[in-house]
């Protein structure tokens, strides 16, 4: 019997999980993929926003701000990258000015430190490649960009050190009422419960009529993006952002942690929940919003392409509550922006429901939140001899994009939460992440993960299940239905 | 009249071959493209490049080659041919691998060294 | 100290490397990435090379081993497995291997041959799912060639360069069924005789002046859209053919892979991809060459090594007897036709009897002249039947010729016969 079961390991699950895997508690996450943050916690702009746009007294803008806060200190401890790099919301009008005056009231209610708003040629001063129609700019010191799969990636590790279980591959196919609380069942499990975490993402609301009556639904927006390669990493130092739409935030150009440039998104209605496509039509339409804030964009650096589901429910705010009918199951719903950024606070709020509701909290005192992860690539050449020289795999380059060695994979492979696919290596420790997107170093890695679960390279994935790279050997030899 | 492209060399000279006329050739650059274009409305033959298994190597495959073009209609059974084969390594260069393709007096030959490789040590 | 550094180990790489030791340098090293030497050729088990350098039609596993054969006959060293992660600019090579850990090795010269890499789907921005089964041709041709392993049973082929044809048989002959090779120009930019041996011989159809404009799959690639395009490459509304396939093959373009070169500040040259480079191969650097398809992408290995050779024999004269650099060379300009030469600049005072120009044309010109002028002199002119843009052509200016220049640009234009 667990004490909560948490459903989802994007990055609120994980946040989730971290938070209560300090107490004496026994808690299980169940995540429907192969791996966790591989919907829309890897599919989205990776900015940790100020708190600005949220309207006051919600929930978005508290736990913006909080998260924001939590997000510093903890991609400090647990080794993600973060870097606190400002943004800019740009004004071409009287009219955006207006707007931007706004923002600034309401994110000085909501606590933002800093905010400041710019002249034209100041903002352009400090991003020399803006635009010269931009007539003010709204900067914001506190907001910073990070690797949200490495940030949902480092949370559920060290959830799962902490003792914390972790069932992939598992979609959650019924929840059934029990005295005591609950019984979540997969195809592989029936996990029995007392408290139940929905942090379901697109899926949230199917998970939450399993267990209560239909209190919202999901209608997912997508965001296309294009990510540049490093060579335009330096384009903008800042996020910087267009006036905000009633739609969303707007598109947006910014560095990313890993050194590239990544620009989007739009905002359009996808076909299915599940539909991260990219479209003509869709990345014509991010090209000419992008260009308005940096006129000589060059997008013929791109080096992918890609589009994230937000989480859209008929209610402004997020969803943090106890579900109606259903002691002891808390929604954790309708997570679309700043969810990335009050994922903390959100876990911590939903830790506070279910101590409200009844679950006893008391701290472990073994609990360890330390993680270092060794970056090659990052290192000084003195230390780069050193490692090689402790452990020669350190010496082996798989990835000449990113400079990711064969010591780095080995250590992923070996992590709290292994890789089951290329792509999961890939959000572990880069290799496929640069320039040649992974066609010099996959069939490495098909080589390296092969060899580690012991199977031939026609069962490796790319990503989640169903796919598979090869199909059959040539010349005879096994044939892969 | 039919119009080809000689395939002999990368210039792919453009030729014309007269059926009715003995299959004369015209449009060649040399006497090999000469020789492609009578031959090649009558009995087009290929050299067939692939690759065959081999154990002990540090690749699965060795490549390999015709040492002669074949009959084009022969294609398939040469391949089916080269699916019976397990090499072991070491092999060489030039080391036949397949005698006499379908008949043709062709052989398949390796078309690289082949070192035995011991399997690296890697960690698991 | 070494005398010479060559970064790669492929057909670049080692002729430079064996023509350095021919010139009479003997400290000598090359460095590979990959564990054995060959390079690119180990996985091109294809016909068609060394028709010009050797005489015979050879696979590229049998021509890598014609130079690495000659190699072992001379005392160049050679480390494989071992990644080049940085060289300063005076000619420090930083390397790391798994048998050696970091080391930095000291070069009076380095030759740059790091070959090139390959365009990808995001560089084109195709729109659609993201599934499993799309592969650089390449990529797919690795797997398929030395680890055995089919990437794919129903293929569509995106650009009909070499590589791209070249797979397309490579495939068919293991098995899979190629069902067309979309190419977005209105003529191939490959070789003809792959044409007629990929595509003809197994009744794979060509479609030119079409693209994919979607990909579909939720897991794996299902199916793609193919539309055609008009004048300006926009596809055509109403030209849509779904094909069903599982695997899709890009081949659609080759970038050299300079960051290395980049990293030291060498002057680059946007038309090529590559470092701008005098007609001995050497960059801006002082003693640093390269060649190859770092310096711009070949369509026949045996233009690399005649290059390769070049680079090599100027590295050793570089180090055996000194920076004999003309300060004020000549540019190399690129008149109305010709998208880039290579090299980019040229000392008249040449060792050499003459040089090698090689250039790329803009568009298929058939009966035209290739035209070499300086001011408004013409220098030379050379006839030609057919040019195309997927075929690097030469030229070679004798020296007497290039006198006649006087310091002055010379401009490297194509004429077609009916506009003289």
């Amino acid at each position: 019997m667990y004490d909560v079961v948490v459903i989802g390991c994007g990055i609120v699950g994980a946040a989730a999980a971290f938070a209560l895997s300090r107490y004496q508690l026994s808690v299980a996450v169940v995540e429907r993929d192969n791996d966790v943050a591989n919907g829309t916690t890897k599919a989205n702009s990776a900015i940790l926003h100020a708190g600005y746009d949220p309207e006051p007294g919600t929930l978005m803008a508290a736990l913006n701000v909080e998260g924001a806060d939590m997000a510093r200190e903890l991609c400090r401890e647990l080794d993600v990258p973060y870097r606190q790099c400002g943004s800019l919301v740009l004004a071409f009008s009287p009219e955006d000015e207006a707007l931007l005056q706004r923002l600034l009231e309401r994110g000085r209610a909501n606590g933002v430190q800093g905010l400041q708003i710019l002249g034209g040629d100041e903002a352009r001063h400090r991003e020399p490649n803006l635009s010269g129609e931009v007539t003010a700019a709204l900067y914001a010191p506190t907001a910073a960009i990070v690797s949200p799969w490495e940030y949902a990636l480092a949370l559920a590790e060290t959830a799962v050190v902490n003792g914390v279980k972790l069932y992939l591959d598992a979609p959650v196919t019924a929840i059934e009422k029990e005295d005591a609380g609950y019984c979540v069942v997969t195809p592989e499990t029936r996990l029995r419960t007392r408290y139940v975490l929905n942090a379901a993402g697109l899926f949230a609301d199917d998970i939450h009529n399993m267990a209560a009556a239909p209190a919202f639904s999901i209608t997912p927006d997508r965001g296309e993006y294009y990510l540049l390669d490093n060579s335009e990493g330096g384009v903008v130092n800042t996020v910087v952002f267009q006036c905000p739409t009633p739609v969303g935030k707007g598109t947006l150009i910014a560095p990313t942690v890993h050194g590239n440039l990544i620009v989007g998104p739009n905002n359009e209605r996808p076909a299915a929940r599940e539909d991260v496509a990219t479209t003509a039509d869709g990345l014509r339409q991010v090209c000419e919003l992008a260009r308005k804030s940096v006129p000589d964009l060059n997008l013929r650096q791109s080096i992918r392409n890609f589009a994230g589901n937000r989480s859209v429910t008929e209610f402004d705010d997020f969803i943090i509550a106890e579900a109606n009918g259903a002691p002891g199951f808390v929604d954790l719903a309708g997570i679309k922006s700043p969810g990335l950024t009050a994922a903390p606070a959100i876990a911590k709020k939903a830790v506070e429901l279910l101590a409200s509701a009844g679950l006893a909290l008391r701290e472990k005192p073994d609990f360890t939140a330390h993680r270092r992860r060794v970056r090659f690539r990052g290192l000084s050449p003195a230390r780069r001899a050193d490692i090689a020289r402790e452990n020669s795999a350190y010496g082996r380059v798989i990835c000449r994009c990113e400079t990711v060695t064969e010591g780095e994979i080995l250590d992923a492979l070996r992590a709290p939460i292994p890789p089951r696919s290329v792509d999961a290596v890939k959000r572990r420790c880069g290799p496929g992440m640069g320039r040649c997107q992974g066609g010099f170093c996959g069939p490495r890695i098909v080589e390296l993960l092969a060899k580690h679960q012991g199977c031939s390279p026609a069962e490796i994935l790319q990503n989640t299940a169903g796919t598979y790279i090869l199909t059959n050997e040539t010349k005879g030899g096994t044939t892969h239905v | 009249m039919t119009e080809l492209i000689c395939i002999v060399c990368p210039k792919g000279c453009h030729l014309l071959v007269d059926e009715q006329n003995d299959y004369k050739v015209t449009g060649q650059g040399c006497a090999r493209g000469e020789q492609y274009g009578k031959i090649e409305l009558q009995n087009p033959t290929r050299v067939i490049t692939s690759t065959v298994r081999v154990s002990g190597a540090l690749h699965r495959r060795c490549p390999v080659k015709t040492d002669r073009a074949i009959p084009k209609g022969l294609i398939a059974d040469a391949m089916e041919l080269l699916g019976r084969v397990i090499l072991r390594a070491p092999v060489k260069l030039g080391q036949v691998v397949c005698g006499d393709v379908c008949g043709t007096g062709a052989r398949f030959v390796s078309t690289r060294d082949m070192e035995l490789w011991e399997k690296p040590d890697t960690p698991e | 100290m070494y005398d010479l550094i060559v970064v790669g180990g492929g057909p670049a790489g080692l002729a430079a490397a064996h023509a350095a030791w021919q010139k009479g340098l003997r400290r000598i090293r090359i460095l590979e990435r990959d564990r054995e030497l060959g390079g690119i050729l180990n996985q091109c088990i294809h016909n068609g090379f060394g028709l010009h350098y050797f005489g015979e039609e050879l696979t590229g596993p049998e021509y890598a081993g014609r130079f690495i054969g000659m190699l072992q006959k001379t005392g160049v060293e050679v480390s494989l497995d071992t990644m080049v992660l940085h060289i300063s600019q005076g000619r420090e090579v930083h390397t790391v291997s798994k048998a050696e850990g970091c080391r930095v090795l000291r070069a009076r010269a380095v030759v740059l041959a790091m070959g090139c890499r390959e365009r990808t789907r995001g560089a084109i921005a195709i729109p659609g799912a993201r599934p499993a089964g799309i592969f650089t041709a390449g990529a797919a041709q690795r797997y398929v060639n030395m680890e055995g392993y089919m990437v794919g049973r129903r293929v569509v082929v995106l650009g009909s360069g070499d590589i791209g044809l070249i797979m397309a048989r490579r495939m068919t002959l293991e098995g899979a069924r190629v069902l067309g090779c979309v190419e977005l120009m209105p003529y191939s930019g490959g070789l003809n005789r792959n044409i007629v041996q990929c595509l003809h011989d197994y009744g794979i159809p060509l479609y030119l002046s079409h693209t994919i404009t979607e990909i579909r799959g939720r897991a794996r690639v299902e199916g793609v859209t193919v539309m055609a395009v008009d004048e300006e490459r926009n596809p055509v509304p109403g030209t849509e053919q779904e094909f069903l396939c599982d695997t899709v093959l890009l081949s659609v373009g080759l970038i050299p892979e300079n960051e290395l070169t980049r990293g030291m500040g060498v002057e680059m040259d946007a038309r090529t991809g590559g470092a701008a480079v005098l007609e001995s191969m050497e960059t801006s650097a002082p003693g640093v060459f390269a060649c190859g398809n770092v310096v711009h992408v070949h369509d026949l290995v045996d233009f690399v090594t005649a290059e390769s050779i070049r680079a090599g024999e100027a590295a050793a004269r570089y180090v055996l007897e000194g920076d004999t650099a003309d300060k004020k060379p000549v540019e190399i300009q690129n008149g109305p036709g010709v998208t880039y030469t290579v090299p980019q600049r040229l000392r008249p005072a040449l060792p050499e009897k003459g040089v090698d120009i090689f250039f790329r044309v803009s568009r298929i010109f058939r009966d035209s002249a290739v035209r070499v002028t300086a001011g408004d002199a013409q220098i030379a002119r050379y006839r030609r039947e057919h040019l195309a843009p997927g075929e690097m052509e030469r030229i070679t200016l004798p020296r007497a010729l290039l006198e006649k220049a006087a310091g002055q640009p010379i401009t490297i234009s194509v004429e077609e016969a009916d506009s003289q």
